[in-house]
């Protein structure tokens, strides 16, 4: 049996849509293009060359270095002569994987072990927030660093897999402080009065209050997880060059500040519209959220 | 209470360490790797010897406990590439990265609290609504690419800043500044975002209390009002706010650093990395969280001496 309230209407995508800001429904659809072309992006034409030296119709190599924009290479190309749309796509790849694992493993793990201890709470709860204040007592990028020097090899999937573990403490903690306050609301006492097992009232009860919550959570600290990989990019300790990457393009970049600022704008604009795009949706889905909190 | 506090201290330094050594020490990569190249690793028995000097042969718990040991007395071990003492590393370029993180604060601070109040207190009209917009703007740019752009405009275009480099507060005053002040800005904007936001979503609720009422009620004019009276719960959440971010702060330096080229401690951190010279990363990193950890309980404790409805609540 189910006792907490459901919304009886069913989700309609372009309602929501609708009523989303002009800006936002920017954002949004940022977003969207965003993540198709980087999914999509070995079926675009003249994009699958490793070396990322034609775009379209050009195949005149590597000659043209720090070039501006033009009908062959729409923004341009790089030091190298490379074709900086063409990176900037696959760049962001590299973003777009270490969201999704960050945000896979933090709402999957984090989320179930946060709705967990929050609401069988005892010694289990303090147990597992005390391993939890610890590793949150290091400053973020400095712990990240210090396992990515140590585990040493350096590819997407070793980064991914960093990424995703670290950001398991944090979902947890948001959590499990809403699943104190779920468990104490009447359709969970209703479900423990009749019965119900605690693993069914976990399940059917806790989980699916939380979630929106932590969901609403995910895009913020997609925000942040961009903006980290940028940063850890930026510093060489993302993907390996040549492998393109927003903030190794950027790093790359900066040492022609001198002769043309174009190879560093075009990554720069496209991390910074993307973390404000998060943050923006993010915010609009918090409120969303919150209004659903409200009516719960 | 404040003994108990100060036990959790102690805890939770032990566990920091403890977490870091445990990292350092048993993730995959041999620390071998770190201290001799490939081609020398062929002599087993320099191999052998050098376990035995860093005590790699030692079981885990043995080897943490003499570690923690000499930590305590303030001995972090010495550097496996440059034999510099870890420790001395430390004091030689912390006060780059403290000035940096102070000043940077400092501006943050000094910009948000007017914003904030402003916004709060003309909430839902167009000034609030754009400083909000201007505080998730800020939000979305990362520390480095406002340093790109203050170095491109202010070095590289107008060559009213050096670009890189660092000029010591005991050599020249006005060099200092110069060589401080883009670096503070970079770090100073995302966090102008955070305390705006803070002191705005303070400020509403403040403002809705009787004794603001009264205040009002007798005549007082509304900007002593607002700084006065209404500012002062506020600086309760403000030094928490700056007290948690102060890890993203000591993250910030790290990426600031390297990209102005200033002899700070996240400038060695990430030398230390790329070197692979496991000790000094190891004593850095225990460093820098503890100096977070401290800083916590500091705010804490600052928290129950200010505010006298918390020390009674405990």
């Amino acid at each position: 049996m189910k006792f907490s309230p459901r919304s009886k209407r069913k989700f309609s995508f372009l309602e929501a849509f609708k009523s989303m800001s002009f800006l936002t429904k920017l954002c949004f659809s940022w977003l969207v293009i965003l993540v198709l072309t980087a999914i999509f992006a070995d079926l675009i034409p003249g994009l699958d060359d490793p070396n990322y030296q034609a775009w379209l119709f050009d195949t005149t190599g590597n000659e043209l270095r720090n070039d501006t924009p033009s009908w062959n290479h729409w923004l341009g190309t790089d030091v190298n002569g490379r074709d900086i749309l063409a990176r900037l796509i696959y760049g962001a790849r590299v973003s777009l994987a270490v969201v999704a694992s960050g945000v896979t493993c933090g709402v999957v793990f984090g989320g179930l072990f946060g709705s967990f201890v929050g609401y069988v709470r005892g010694k289990r709860e303090a147990a597992v927030m005390a391993t939890i204040d610890v590793i949150l007592a290091f400053p973020g990028l400095v712990l990240l660093l210090t396992i990515i020097t140590f585990v040493g090899a350096r590819d997407l999937k070793v980064l991914c897999i960093i990424i995703g573990a670290l950001s398991i403490p944090i979902y947890t903690r948001v959590a499990r402080a809403n699943a104190l306050t779920i468990s104490r609301r009447e359709f969970v006492a209703a479900a423990e009065a009749l019965g119900t097992k605690q693993r069914t009232i976990l399940i059917k009860e806790i989980v699916p209050n939380v979630l929106p919550t932590v969901l609403a959570y995910a895009l913020v600290a997609a925000a942040v997880l961009v903006a980290l990989e940028g940063a850890l990019a930026f510093l060489g300790l993302s993907v390996e060059s040549p492998a393109p990457s927003w903030g190794n393009m950027i790093n790359l970049a900066r040492a022609d500040l001198r002769v043309t600022i174009w190879p560093a704008v075009w990554p720069s604009l496209a991390l910074v519209f993307t973390v404000f795009s998060l943050n923006n949706v993010g915010d609009w889905i918090r409120q969303k959220a919150q209004k659903r909190a409200a009516a719960i | 209470m404040l003994a108990a506090r100060l036990v959790r201290l102690v805890a939770t330094l032990l566990a920091v360490s403890f977490l870091t050594f445990f990292l350092v020490n048993t993730l995959p990569g041999d620390p071998i790797n770190a201290l001799i190249p490939p081609d020398a690793q062929q002599d087993q028995e320099f191999v052998a010897q050098l376990r035995e000097e860093y005590g790699l042969n030692d079981p885990f718990l043995v080897r943490y406990g003499s570690w923690l040991g000499d930590a305590i007395n303030g001995d972090l071990g010495r550097s496996v590439i440059t034999d510099q003492l870890v420790t001395d590393e430390i004091k030689h370029r912390i006060p780059v990265t403290a000035e940096l993180a102070v000043v940077s604060i400092g501006l943050a601070l000094l910009l948000a609290i007017p914003l904030g109040v402003t916004a709060g207190y003309r909430q839902g009209t167009k000034i609030d609504q754009s400083i909000s917009a201007l505080a998730q703007f800020l939000l979305s740019i990362p520390s480095f690419i406002v340093g790109l752009i203050l170095i491109y405009f202010l070095s590289i275009r107008l060559r009213w800043l050096p670009a890189t480099g660092w000029t010591r507060l005991t050599e020249s005053v006005t060099g200092n500044i110069k060589t401080v002040i883009m670096p503070a800005v970079s770090l100073a904007l995302t966090e102008i975002a955070v305390y705006t936001r803070v002191v705005r979503s303070d400020m509403i609720n403040t403002l809705k209390e009787t004794y603001v009422l009264s205040a009002k009620s007798k005549g007082l004019k509304d900007r002593f009002i607002l700084f006065r009276h209404a500012l002062r719960p506020s600086s309760l959440t403000l030094t928490t706010i700056v007290g948690l971010n102060i890890a993203g702060l000591i993250g910030g330096t790290v990426v600031i650093e390297q990209l102005f080229a200033l002899p700070g401690l996240g400038k060695r951190l990430l030398d230390a990395i790329f070197q692979r010279d496991f000790i000094m990363v190891q004593g850095v990193t225990v460093f820098m969280a503890c100096v977070y950890v401290v800083i916590n309980t500091c705010v804490d404790l600052f928290y129950m001496v200010i505010d006298p409805r918390i020390r009674r609540k405990s």
